[in-house]
This record gives structure tokens, C-alpha cells and sequence, in this order.
């Protein structure tokens, strides 16, 4: 017997509830489009500049003694945050991990080194015991260049998919796929705004796996409709994209499951480094599988498609790239 | 479609084959690494302890031993971005042309009048002359003393710029000279750093320039980078220099020709010195840490023969009197000369401690920085943290390629096991890849495996649903498999394009770990098309042509 995660034969009219579908996904939007500028993202110290010192301690030390001794000296802004790792308890690690950021203050373009040597001298003083795992620190002017040259690559990647698309199938794909694309980086700034996860570089590239990854799934259900589309000349667009997505749909939730079990491992066992990056990649995933459905094909059936591939159409000349590659 | 010419075949085992061999060292990781130690010695012509004997035996000479290059943040150590300031290095390369052209304009007192220097902004020469109608024959005068410089962009430029400013003549660098400056100035700092970090003791550090003007200095292996800072942030400019006064009065106007300077012995002192060396720390040839009579940490140095004389001529023609030893625009110390010091050789007496004291003789006999840097960025991983992340790298690595296998097997039955013999490849394919290419394998590097371990399957899921549908349609089993291939093809080649399009934006504008992760995913979207399309597809049709079965379950 196969394992089977949707029955052999489909038939699931998945614009039934197209309209309130289509909404919660504009709503989520708007939600997160709101978020951004009042709520903000929790940037690291790749984009905002500032120190961040890891510490460990064999036995467990109260982030209340952290502050005791940090606020003695003269950092500016700063915090102390416990690291708390679900895997402790499966690899047996008994060591208590605490995490130091130091703000950049005044903009300063250069790194400053004076306040991570005050900060471990001072700690080291207090706590003989403490080893320092990890300190990064970056200027204000790496990270203002890594803001904008995080930015333009999700940017670039968006226009180089969406010029690939449209080089592949028609306009109206292309902006079905670009819409889903969109929605699933809108909707991940989002949920980082709301949960206040840390926004740093890896983030960045998380985010540009997402869209490859959202659009992987999207270009195979649109590869599905066009070769249905030759297939059924005379059916309505919305039977064969329902019946696009329902042959692809097994395809859809196979992917999807081996990608998501491989990141919820990485996710509980890959360590506190990555885990932001991989609790981006999992949202990601399930949005970017969502949006597949629900976002691309619903803006696809509304824009509509060119049907009759044979006749020239005056008004779409020119956009027919994809006739002769399925 | 299920018939393969035999070249074909022998071609696609070939690839196969080297993947799996190439990939061989790095599941031995440490032998082989400790075998490349030794190899690397026996060919430097050092002699092997019997430790290291018996690592060099532990690898053959013969196998592979490319190894996958680990970043940083796996093996812990440090990483420095630095900027230098190449622009404050105009200010002297101008200040440098001052004595010629004061001998020029002073040749021609009878027609331009008094020539006096008056201050200008940094980079920039300012000099008044006293009749400013003869400004054009000044021009000429001054532009005479310019020499052509040789570089590729600015053929038949000349060195410096002259341009008339009321009364008074300006002089700046020419843009081809300042390219040159630049370029030289990035060149002598990546060398004074690569001294001053090879001093250290540090093993294989990575030093490259980065840009226009900064220097990327990687040193695997430590724990902190404070020390390495210490080292590489300090200018390290020594010279000694005649003592004009010494005050309290932070204020004191020191006059032209002069400088004052603060003292680091002596907070809250002064000293106006003048601002000719009597001899730089270029002119060093050894510094060695050391103490002096009273025990306390110094540096004994040594010049060469032309520096030694001057240094011996100024000590005889000034006993009695004070000067002062200069570091980086503060004064160290500044002792009264006893009596004449012949031979070159002297010591640097100051508040030290003895790890001062050997710092500053490892910056001395590196040498100078030709311009300050500045630190842009620091990252330090502890070893600790590293070996920790590579562990939780492979431990999840192990568990999703596990879920992965049985899952793809209860979907897909021997197709799966097909399908999971070809993600074995697959993998072994991307590690063969990242040796032999040389490339860093980073933490997001290892998560841009898993993520492919899980995406890689999807080309042959594409495949196999579509053999499923071929059959429910009725279609035999070998027609429904040569189907199942053809008509997936263009969804696995879109698919796949896009993610490749996302991640070559990611290597061309990301930076350090993100790159390696955009390395691993592109190659792994690149061998997971491959095992798709050709090695299952080989695996099926080797299958079918043995087994021919008259029915088909995918």
C-alpha cells in the first residue's frame, strides 16, 4: 500500500471560495504592509550596525546579574536575552548560552571595538567562569550597504523571474506569478514584524529561496494549465485550471512535505544560528504553497487567458513566446 | 526515450562515479586534513615527527584530496573588514612637493614677491605670493616641477594640479596620480598586514584586498579577536623628533614648522616638537622586546647604517637636551639625551607592559601602515561554536535525509528507492563539486544542502505523478514511463531555472555565509536535474529492460 497524501482521483473546486480566499490573503496584506512601518522589523546588527556577543556559562547565571554588570558601563542602548535551545534536551547540552547586543550609537561608520573589550572585561571580572562563543560586530557603513544590497537582490530576483515567466508563458502568467511572489514576501516581512524575529542577512537569502521556491510551485501548476489549456479548447478557464490544479495536487503536497520535513529538522537540530533562516524558509513554504492556489490561479482566472492559440489575436500580438515549447 | 546508446550510458556511470570518488575525502574529513598537513610539510622540506608520519600514511597519495574549504563560521576564527583612508595620504604626497616649489618661486623673488605657505584644506597646498600679477609666470614656474605619471587610464597625465586662487597658488594631486597613490597605498598596507599577521604566528590567515580601498583579513582558528585588532588597527608610525617645549596647556600654539603633541605617559602634558624626524621608524631593521635597567618593559631597536648615523650625529650635537619618541602622533616618552649613542642601536622606555612592549616590536618590524584603517565590520566564531554548529549541521542533515528516504519509499516503492539512490548522488555530486572547486562551505551553506536534499526529490516527484497518470490512462508501462519523462520535462526545466535565477542573485549580491549558500543550492538544483532526468531515468530503464513487467504501480 503507497503512502498517499491526497486520494489517487480529485475533484476539488478550489474557486468555490475563491472571493473569501482572495480576501484573506489581500487582508493579510494590508495587515502586514500596515505592520511594517508601526510595528517594524527587528533588525540585526547585519542592517542596523551594533556588537553582538555570545556568552556561555557552565552554570546558570540570571540575565538580571548580565544587566547588573552591563549597566555600569557606557554602551548606549543595549539588551540581554537568554538563548533557549529545543534541542538541548535531545543532545544533552547543559551549558546556559545568553546573547548581548550592543546598539551602534551616532551612526558610526566604523566598529566599536572599545565597548565589546568593556563588556567582556567587565563580565569576565564578575564571572571567571564565562567563554565567549561568538562577538560579531558591524559599522554603520557595512550595514547601510547591506541593506540596500539585500533589498536590490530580492528586487532583481523578482524582475528576473517575473521577465522569465512572461519569456515562457503569456503576460497574464507572469503577473499571476509576480502577485503570488509578492503576497508571500509581503506576508514573511509580515510575520517577522509580528513575531519580532531578528532581521539579518540570512534572512535576506531566505527570503529570495522562498521566492524561488513559491515560484517552483507556481510554474508547475501554469505548466499544467497551458498544456490543459491546448488540450480542452472549448472549456471554460475555470474548470481547466481546477482541474490544473487537482492533477498537480498530489505533486504539490509531495514536495512540499519532504521540503518541510527536511526544515523542521534543520529548524529543532540546526542550532540557534539558523534558526531564524529556517523558521523563514517553513512559513515560506506553507504560504508560498498557499499562494500557488489561491493567489496565482484566482488572479490568472480573472485577467483570463488567450484561447484559441491558432488565430493571431491583434490585441495580444506580440506576447505569444510560449506556443511552440510544450 | 527508455533506450540508452551505450556511450550515453558509460558517460552518465562516469559522472556518477567521479562524484562519489571526489566526494570520498570529506567523509574522512580530519585524516585527510591531517595528511594534507604533512604532505604540505614534506614539501617544504621539513623533517616528519612520527605523529605526523603516521597521519601522512593515513591518506594515499594517490585518492583525492581536495576537501570541502570550511567557512569561518564552522571552524571558528576571525574576520576582519577594514577601509583604509587612501585620501590621507594626499595630504603628505602634496606636503612633500612644498620644499621644491618654495626653491622654485624663491628663485623668482624679483617678480612674484614674497612666497609665503599659508594653510589650505587637507590635500591641498596653499602658497601666497606677494605681486599677484605674476601669477601666470608662478603658474608656469610651479606646473614645470609636475612629472608625467605612468598608468594605463591617464596617459600623459602629470603628477599635480596647479590652479591660481587670487594670490595664491593651489596645488592638489592629479586624479591619474591619486589612482596610482591609491593603488600603492593598497598594496603596501595588504603587505604591512600580511607582516604584522604572518608576525602573530597565525596559521593559513586569508588577506585580500576588497574594492577600491578595503582589505578582508580572515584568520581561522582563534578564539578572540581583540588581539588581532590590537594588531592590525595601529598606524604604527615612529620617528623621533626634536622637543621645542613642553606645557600643560593643551592650547599652546606650537607654530609653523612645529607640532604638539599629547604624552601617554604623562596624561594631561604636552609636548611641541618639531616636525622634522631626525629619524623614522622607516629607517628600522630590528626591534625586540626587552627591559631596561630598572626591569621594566622596553624595546630594543636597530637601524640601518644611514638612519644609525643620523641618530649618532643628532645625539652627539645635543646632549643634554630632550626628544621625544613618536608613535602615531603621541608622544611614548621623551628622555634627555646622556651622551652621544653611536652604533644605531637605542631603546623605547615608556609605560609598558610586557605585552606592549612585544606588540609594538612585532608593529615596528612589520612596519608602518602608509594610512590609518578603520575596522568596518568584526566577526569572531569560537572553535567551540563552530564544531558545535558543523555537529548540529550533520545531525539534522542526517535526520531529514532519513525522513526523506522512508518517506519517498512509502510514496513510490522501488521507484522511490530509485529516487533515493539518485538523492545519495545527488549529495555526494554537490560535496565533489564544493572540493573540487575550492569553494566554503558555510552554515547556511548546510542549510542550502538539506533544503535541497528535501527540493531535489521534487524533479523525480514531478516525473513519477505523471507516470501515475500516463497509467491511469490507460497507457502501457513503457509508453507511461517515456511519457511520464517527456511531458514533466519543461515543469522540471521552469521549475528549476527559477530557483537557479534566485540563486545566482544571491552569490552576485550577497555576501560572506549567504554566498554559501547560494553556491550549495545552485549546485544542487543543478545535480538534482541531473540525477532526475538522466541517473533515475538510467536506474528505471536498466530496471524495465531487465524485468519487463506487463504491469506497472509507481
Amino acid at each position: 500500500m503507497r503512502l498517499k497524501l491526497v486520494p489517487a482521483d480529485t475533484h476539488i473546486d478550489f474557486f468555490r471560495f475563491a472571493k473569501a480566499t482572495f480576501g484573506i490573503s489581500i487582508l493579510l496584506v494590508i495587515i502586514s504592509l500596515a505592520l511594517l512601518p508601526t510595528r517594524g522589523l527587528n533588525f540585526g546588527i547585519d542592517f542596523k550596525g551594533g556588537s553582538m556577543i555570545t556568552t556561555e556559562t557552565p552554570a546558570e547565571v540570571p540575565v538580571a546579574d548580565y544587566r547588573a554588570v552591563l549597566s555600569g558601563l557606557e554602551l548606549g542602548d543595549y539588551s540581554v536575552t537568554e538563548i533557549v535551545d529545543p534541542a538541548a534536551a535531545l543532545t544533552g547540552a547543559a551549558a546556559h548560552s545568553m546573547l548581548i547586543r550592543i546598539d551602534q550609537s551616532d551612526g558610526d561608520p566604523a566598529i566599536q571595538n572599545d565597548k565589546i573589550v568593556a563588556v567582556k572585561d567587565a563580565l569576565t571580572a564578575e564571572i571567571p567562569e564565562i567563554t565567549f562563543l561568538s562577538t560579531e560586530s558591524v559599522g554603520a557603513k557595512v550595514s547601510g550597504e547591506l541593506v540596500k544590497s539585500g533589498f536590490l537582490a530580492i528586487a532583481l530576483a523578482v524582475a528576473a523571474i517575473l521577465f522569465y515567466v512572461w519569456l515562457r508563458f503569456e503576460w497574464q502568467f507572469a503577473l499571476g506569478a509576480v502577485a503570488a511572489l509578492v503576497h508571500d514576501v509581503v506576508l514573511t516581512l509580515g510575520m517577522f514584524s509580528l513575531l519580532q524575529i531578528q532581521f539579518n542577512l540570512s534572512i535576506i537569502a531566505a527570503i529570495l529561496t522562498i521566492v524561488g521556491y513559491s515560484l517552483n510551485d507556481t510554474v508547475v501548476i501554469f505548466d499544467r494549465v497551458r498544456e490543459n489549456l491546448i488540450k480542452y479548447k472549448s472549456r471554460p478557464l475555470r474548470e481547466v485550471l481546477n482541474q490544473s490544479i487537482n492533477e498537480t495536487l498530489s505533486r504539490t503536497l509531495m514536495t512540499s512535505a519532504t521540503t518541510l520535513v527536511a526544515l523542521i529538522a534543520l529548524y529543532v537540530l540546526g542550532g540557534e544560528v539558523i534558526r531564524g533562516f529556517t523558521f523563514a524558509m517553513i512559513w515560506g513554504v506553507i504560504v508560498g504553497t498557499y499562494s500557488t492556489v489561491f493567489v496565482a490561479s484566482v488572479i490568472l482566472l480573472r485577467l483570463g487567458v488567450k484561447r484559441d492559440w491558432s488565430k493571431p489575436d491583434p490585441a495580444a500580438a506580440g506576447t505569444q513566446f510560449a506556443g511552440g515549447d510544450s | 526515450m527508455l533506450n540508452f546508446p551505450s556511450w550515453k550510458k558509460g558517460l552518465i556511470v562516469l559522472i556518477c562515479l567521479c562524484g562519489v570518488i571526489f566526494a570520498m575525502p570529506n567523509l574522512f574529513f580530519s585524516r585527510v586534513e591531517q595528511a594534507n598537513d604533512a604532505r604540505a610539510l614534506v614539501e617544504t622540506g621539513a623533517t616528519l615527527t612520527d605523529e605526523q608520519a603516521a597521519a601522512l600514511d593515513g591518506w594515499p597519495a594517490w585518492a583525492p584530496s581536495s576537501l570541502v574549504n570550511l567557512g569561518l563560521d564552522l571552524r571558528g576564527g576571525a574576520h576582519l573588514l577594514v577601509e583604509v583612508d587612501v585620501e590621507g595620504v594626499y595630504a603628505e604626497r602634496v606636503e612633500g612637493y612644498w620644499p621644491e616649489v618654495r626653491d622654485a618661486l624663491g628663485a623668482m623673488r624679483d617678480t612674484v614677491g614674497t612666497v609665503r605657505r599659508v594653510e589650505g584644506a587637507p590635500g591641498e597646498l596653499r602658497v601666497r605670493i606677494g605681486n599677484a600679477e605674476a601669477m601666470p609666470q608662478a603658474l608656469a614656474a610651479v606646473e614645470d616641477l609636475s612629472r608625467p605619471v605612468v598608468s594605463l587610464t591617464g596617459a600623459g597625465a602629470r603628477d599635480f594640479d596647479v590652479t591660481a586662487d587670487g594670490d595664491e597658488l593651489v596645488l592638489t594631486l592629479s586624479e591619474a596620480e591619486q589612482i596610482a597613490t591609491d593603488d600603492r597605498t593598497m598594496q603596501q598596507s595588504l603587505e604591512i598586514i600580511r607582516r604584522r599577521v604572518d608576525e602573530a604566528g597565525t596559521r593559513e590567515p586569508t588577506i585580500q584586498r576588497q574594492g577600491a580601498d578595503r582589505i578582508l583579513v580572515q584568520v581561522p582558528g582563534i578564539g578572540s579577536a581583540e588581539e588581532l585588532l590590537a594588531l592590525i588597527g595601529q598606524t604604527a608610525k615612529l620617528s623621533f623628533n626634536p622637543v621645542v617645549q613642553r606645557t600643560s596647556d593643551p592650547d599652546t600654539r606650537p607654530g609653523i614648522g612645529n607640532l604638539l603633541l599629547p604624552s601617554v605617559d604623562e596624561p594631561g602634558s604636552y609636548y611641541v616638537v618639531e616636525k622634522r624626524a631626525v629619524v623614522t621608524g622607516e629607517e628600522l631593521v630590528d626591534a625586540q622586546p626587552s627591559f631596561d635597567q630598572n626591569g621594566a618593559p622596553a624595546v630594543n631597536f636597530r637601524f640601518n647604517p644611514s638612519g644609525g648615523r643620523k641618530f649618532g650625529q643628532y645625539t652627539a650635537q645635543n646632549i643634554g637636551s630632550p626628544f621625544a619618541i613618536v608613535l602615531d602622533e603621541e608622544v611614548i616618552s621623551a628622555p634627555v639625551i646622556q651622551s652621544h649613542i653611536p652604533g644605531g642601536t637605542g631603546i623605547i622606555t615608556g609605560q609598558f607592559t610586557v605585552e606592549d612592549s612585544t606588540r609594538l616590536a612585532v608593529l615596528l618590524r612589520a612596519g608602518a601602515l602608509p594610512a590609518e584603517i578603520q575596522v568596518l565590520e568584526q566577526r569572531t566564531i569560537g572553535p567551540e561554536l563552530g564544531k558545535d554548529s558543523i555537529e548540529a549541521g550533520k545531525l539534522a542533515s542526517i535526520i531529514a535525509f532519513v525522513a526523506v528516504l522512508i518517506f519517498m519509499i512509502l510514496a513510490y516503492g522501488l521507484f522511490g528507492v530509485f529516487a533515493n539512490v539518485a538523492l545519495l548522488l545527488n549529495v555526494a555530486m554537490v560535496f565533489a563539486l564544493l572540493s573540487t572547486i575550492g569553494a566554503t562551505l558555510t552554515l547556511p551553506g548546510i542549510a542550502g544542502i538539506i533544503l535541497t536534499i528535501g527540493m531535489a526529490v521534487d524533479a523525480n516527484v514531478l516525473v513519477f505523478e505523471r507516470i501515475r497518470e500516463e497509467l491511469k490512462a490507460g497507457r502501457g508501462p513503457a509508453r507511461a514511463i517515456e511519457q511520464g519523462y517527456e511531458k514533466a520535462f519543461s515543469a522540471i526545466i521552469d521549475a528549476n531555472v527559477t530557483t537557479l535565477i534566485a540563486a545566482v542573485i544571491l552569490f552576485a549580491v550577497g555576501s560572506g555565509p549567504v554566498r554559501g549558500f547560494a553556491v550549495t543550492l545552485g549546485f544542487g538544483i543543478v545535480t538534482s536535474v541531473f540525477t532526475a532526468i538522466w541517473v533515475t531515468r538510467l536506474m528505471i530503464a536498466t530496471w524495465f529492460a531487465r524485468r519487463r513487467p506487463k504491469t506497472l504501480t509507481v
